[in-house]
């Protein structure tokens, strides 16, 4: 039976009331009485000396407040870093300060040179054109190959522009070298995960406002981790205590990863508030978003798998050069190594694994995580392998998949991480059968007869989601722990006020949490609030990235909940002069086990406010609980995808003509909220294998700064989707039995989408092409291979 | 990417570099251009106006003549700051050698962009520095052939018709070289293409 309310029903999202409405509250909705505005004024060049920087004219502009360039920040720290790297020599990974404006040098072009506050926006903009700044042009280093094979420097501290070289499992080296020498058939692929731009619906802003009477300090910012920004930025850069900086996120339209990090921008209004004593605002216009946002994946790889006669794996190697933009955004070492290394058995039982990742600096905006960070260039590199193999050794890929599928659960692979469950022959079956499998040669025909090539791509998929184990995450070099916070406020007539760590930017937490915690206290979904995004309000938090919030943050509240009920448990075991142990919670009322007598929930919350009658001797009044909670691994969502295509081969232009995703996602609280997450991740993976794409030319200069270069998926790119979670393992370790769905869609779609491609144009002979898949790309392979398949 | 072409210019060798070195003639011949001052015999300095697809900005910059050959050639390059639209630099080695009807006057140009012009407009960039090695060599021709209406404002410069001896349109580098035309097999631009 459908549910209508608490945990497994399709609840509506109530957020979407105050964003369908126009009532959403962004950063850049606020303004602060006395606000000034700032403009950052911008390299645009790659790479480049300032030889001089005169200011002068910029300060005399009318409504010109204060100019700041890097001398105004001698003292305060750069932009912290929060994973360290040991390569595969023991040494510490390559760490260049990352200033908040440019010191000396520019290295990417949209690197921030000097920032001008005005009274308005129009003028910090117009005063920034007579900034007089000479920038002595340096060859860039832009493409990876050359960067690590004696290319200019980025930085003088990184010979070779060489971030670290780290290899996976290290012990592993040989064996696997000895496996692929000696096997049966190695199928071996060069590819490329292209670069892509996050491009969230809401630009970046930041507005920063100083407090002279009590020294407070408080920045709204566009972030996915209010919490995280005020530790990275009060503790590393600007020196400022926890208890005098409060930092707030309030609505944030959409992040994919992009806003996790902690930016320059956020630090300069802080800082620069204090300094002319006024609020600071920015806003990020779209094309600087282009230049200043993290962008993500850029990975260029190759791999090869060795198998024996029957197709069963023995050994996975791995080489990748991965790339870090010019300076280390926050998450960037650990996106290509514990984020992606870990990840390489996919859902197979491959007894031998090998990596080596090489993180190279170039003249380029910083990359960093992107909606599945790792794991998608770990599944694209691996679906992508195994499906050519199927085809170099003739076997059909699904069943090529089948014989190598882990079905024995716990499954610790041999790339460190431990699998606590799943069933991807059961994810097969659903999507082969959803898909409609057999029909698709009459499909095929059918298109053939109107003159398109038709394709039938599969792509499996495992993550590692739930992010993590803070001991775990430790000892692999993360500089924080990466548990959940939350606290359960019950207030006095029975209401509930949730004070979580996870930020909700487009998730739907407002609704989900809603839906567990009434479900556990048997009460009205509407009776329950949740808050976040504001560390005066919320205890603590780590926030919301690697589809973590409700199998961490979920399980926090509960962890709350829990007690919650405890201590009600207590106080209605007073109210009903009945031993605790005999009191049962159902359905919003505490009874007496085997007797009619009962208290209801309010009237103990009540009591807990009002303690005229009650236990002051053993508990204390209030009800309220926090909760810290640390996962005891990652989470395994999995699942399976089938995408179908036709290739037009007159234009080489790809229509993706269905979809199809069975994912295991362990328990589901709502179902359309995961349908959702899920047709937004497919929508992006699917912009990533047709057409998005980042381009720098030789120089350095970014090509794609607009949507007029930059293609994003519309909704007349997308096929109708057909998602069905129905193929459910629980996770075993976490209260809800939940593993996470935000990134999903965007891990398994594109290697599903590239398998299509190739399979349509497999009379062609052509085994790859790297993403983006775009008519001219597709064309130009097809053109290239028409007289090898016309002379078979 | 580079530019090249050539045009048959009705004087003397003598006069085509007198007039390639004075700086009126210069300033009048490089589209949008408002003002250009010698500061040496090698340096100038310049304010051009242009407009690259969206994007339209003022550059002020230095125009240096390098590897100066008297009445043979020289390299010309220019480098300008457009301020938020980002900058621009280019360079046209130029040289001269004698003709039955003149002096055959033969370019290889260059452009590249920088900033909001790149990320805007770099698609464009290929066809607008075209359009500027046609206009300004086109203009120059005009100028010192004297039979040029005074410099066009730059918007109508795009649509001048040189209406002067053999002219060859810019080619791609690496195209194959067309045979130098004849009077009566000259190339014309599309428009009088589509006039004649």
């Amino acid at each position: 039976m459908t549910k209508i309310t608490g945990i497994g029903a399709s609840s509506k999202r109530r957020e979407d009331k105050r964003f369908l409405t126009g009532k959403g509250r962004y950063v850049d909705d606020m303004n602060r009485p006395g606000q000034a505005h700032v403009h950052f004024l911008r390299s645009d060049m790659a790479h480049g000396r300032i030889v001089s920087l005169d200011v002068s004219a910029a300060e005399a502009a009318p409504g010109v407040i204060k100019v700041f360039t890097a001398k105004d920040f001698e003292g305060v720290g750069g932009i912290p870093c929060g994973w360290l790297i040991t390569d595969r020599h023991g040494q510490p990974m390559k760490e260049p300060k990352h200033p908040i404006l440019a010191e000396g040098k520019v290295r990417h072009v949209g690197d921030p040179i000097v920032a001008v506050v005005a009274e308005t926006r129009a003028q910090a903009k117009d005063a920034a054109e007579l900034v007089e700044l000479e920038l002595e042009e340096l060859p860039a280093a832009i493409d990876m190959r050359a960067a690590v094979a004696g290319g200019p420097q980025v930085h003088d501290e990184a010979p070779d522009n060489l971030c670290y070289d780290w290899d996976f499992p290290a012990e592993s080296k040989d064996a696997v070298d000895e496996a692929i020498r000696n096997a049966h058939h190695v199928t071996v692929l060069e590819l490329r995960n292209n670069r892509l731009v996050a491009n969230p619906m809401e630009p970046r802003a930041a507005l920063g406002e100083y407090d002279d009477a009590d020294d407070m300090h408080t920045l709204w910012t566009t972030s996915q981790n209010p919490h995280v920004i005020r530790l990275l930025m009060g503790a590393f850069v600007l020196g400022l205590p926890e208890h005098k900086l409060r930092v707030v996120a309030p609505d944030v339209g959409g992040g994919f990863g992009s806003k996790i990090y902690h930016y320059a921008e956020e630090a300069f209004v802080t800082f620069a508030a204090k300094v002319v004593n006024r609020p600071v605002k920015w806003t990020s216009d779209r094309a600087e978003a282009f230049m200043s946002d993290a962008h993500g994946r850029d990975h260029v790889c190759k791999v090869e798998l060795a198998m024996d006669a029957e197709g069963h794996f023995l050994a996975l190697r791995s080489t990748t050069l991965a790339n870090m933009g010019a300076y280390l955004s926050t998450f960037a070492p650990c996106i290509p190594t514990w984020l992606h290394g870990t990840l390489l058995a996919g859902n197979y039982k491959t007894p031998l694994i090998f990596t080596n990742v090489r993180a190279v600096f170039t003249n380029t905006v910083p990359v960093d995580a992107y909606r599945g960070a790792g794991r998608p260039e770990a599944t694209y590199l691996i679906e992508r392998v195994v499906d050519k193999a199927a085809r170099e050794i003739g076997m059909d890929p699904a069943e090529l998949r089948r014989r190598n599928f882990i079905t024995q659960f716990p499954y610790q692979t041999p790339v460190a991480v431990e699998y606590d469950s799943g069933d991807y022959n059961a994810t097969l079956d659903k999507v082969l059968q959803v898909a409609d499998r057999a029909g698709f040669e009459a499909r095929r025909a059918e298109s053939a007869a109107r003159g398109k090539l038709r394709g039938f791509g599969l792509a499996h998929y495992i993550e590692a989601c739930g992010i993590a184990p803070s001991s775990l995450v430790g000892a692999l070099g993360a500089r924080a722990g990466l548990y959940e916070a939350a606290t359960v406020r019950v207030n006095p007539t029975g209401s509930v006020s949730v004070f979580t760590g996870s930020h909700s930017h487009g998730q739907g937490h407002e609704t989900t949490f809603a839906q567990v915690v009434a479900d556990r206290l048997g009460i009205e979904e509407g009776a329950v609030d949740i808050v976040h995004g504001d560390t005066s309000k919320v205890p603590f938090g780590m926030g919301t990235y690697g589809s973590r919030s409700l199998a961490v943050g979920g399980s926090a509240i509960v962890k709350s909940v829990d007690k919650i009920v405890a201590k009600a448990k207590k106080i209605a075991a007073h109210l009903l002069e009945a031993s605790e142990a005999d009191i049962a919670f159902e359905d919003g009322k505490f009874s007496v086990s085997g007797t009619d007598r009962s208290v209801a929930w309010a009237e103990v919350c009540l009591a807990a406010y009002v303690p005229h009658n009650y236990p002051l001797d053993a508990i204390e009044p209030g009800l309220e609980e926090t909760s810290f909670y640390d996962p005891a691994n990652f989470t395994y969502p999995s699942g399976a995808y089938v995408c179908e295509v036709e290739v037009d081969p007159d234009t080489g232009k790809v229509q993706v003509m269905s979809f199809a995703a069975a994912d295991d996602f362990g328990n589901v609280v709502n179902p359309m909220i995961v349908e959702g997450q899920v047709h937004g991740g497919l929508a992006q993976g699917i912009g990533q294998a047709l057409m998005e794409g980042c381009v720098y030319d030789e120089s350095g200069q970014l090509l794609t700064a607009s949507y007029m270069d930059y293609a994003m998926p519309l909704a007349r790119d997308l096929p109708s989707f057909t998602v069905d979670n129905s193929a459910c393992t629980p996770c075993t370790h976490n209260p809800l039995g939940v593993k996470g769905c935000g990134e999903a869609g965007a891990i398994g779609s594109p290697p599903a989408l590239v398998n299509a491609v190739l399979d349509a144009l497999s009379p062609y002979g052509i085994a790859h092409l790297d993403m983006p898949l775009t008519p001219s790309k597709v064309w130009e392979a097809i053109d290239a291979a028409r007289p090898a398949a016309a002379a078979e | 990417m580079e530019l090249t072409g050539e045009r048959i210019i009705r004087a003397d060798r003598a006069t085509v570099w007198a007039a390639l070195n004075d700086p009126e003639v210069l300033r009048a011949c490089i589209p949008g251009c408002e003002r250009l001052e010698k500061l040496s015999e090698t340096e100038m300095e310049a304010e051009v106006t242009q407009k690259v697809g969206p994007v339209k900005a003022k550059f002020k910059g230095n125009v240096t003549l390098e590897d100066v050959r008297p009445a043979e050639g020289y390299l010309l390059s220019g480098e300008g700051k457009g301020g938020a639209a980002g900058f621009a630099k280019g360079g046209a080695r130029v040289a001269l050698e004698d003709h039955p009807d003149g002096t055959r006057l033969t370019y290889t140009a260059e452009a590249r962009v920088g900033g909001k012009l790149a990320q805007l407009g770099s698609r464009l960039i290929d066809g607008f520095a075209r359009k500027m090695a046609d206009e300004f060599f086109a203009l120059f021709q005009a100028q010192v052939e004297g039979a040029a209406p005074p410099p066009p404002a730059r918007d109508e410069a795009a649509w001048a018709l040189p209406d002067a001896a053999p002219a060859r349109e810019p080619e791609m580098a690496g195209a194959t070289p067309a045979p130098a035309p004849a009077p009566d097999r000259e190339k014309k631009g599309w428009l009088r293409r589509l006039l004649s």
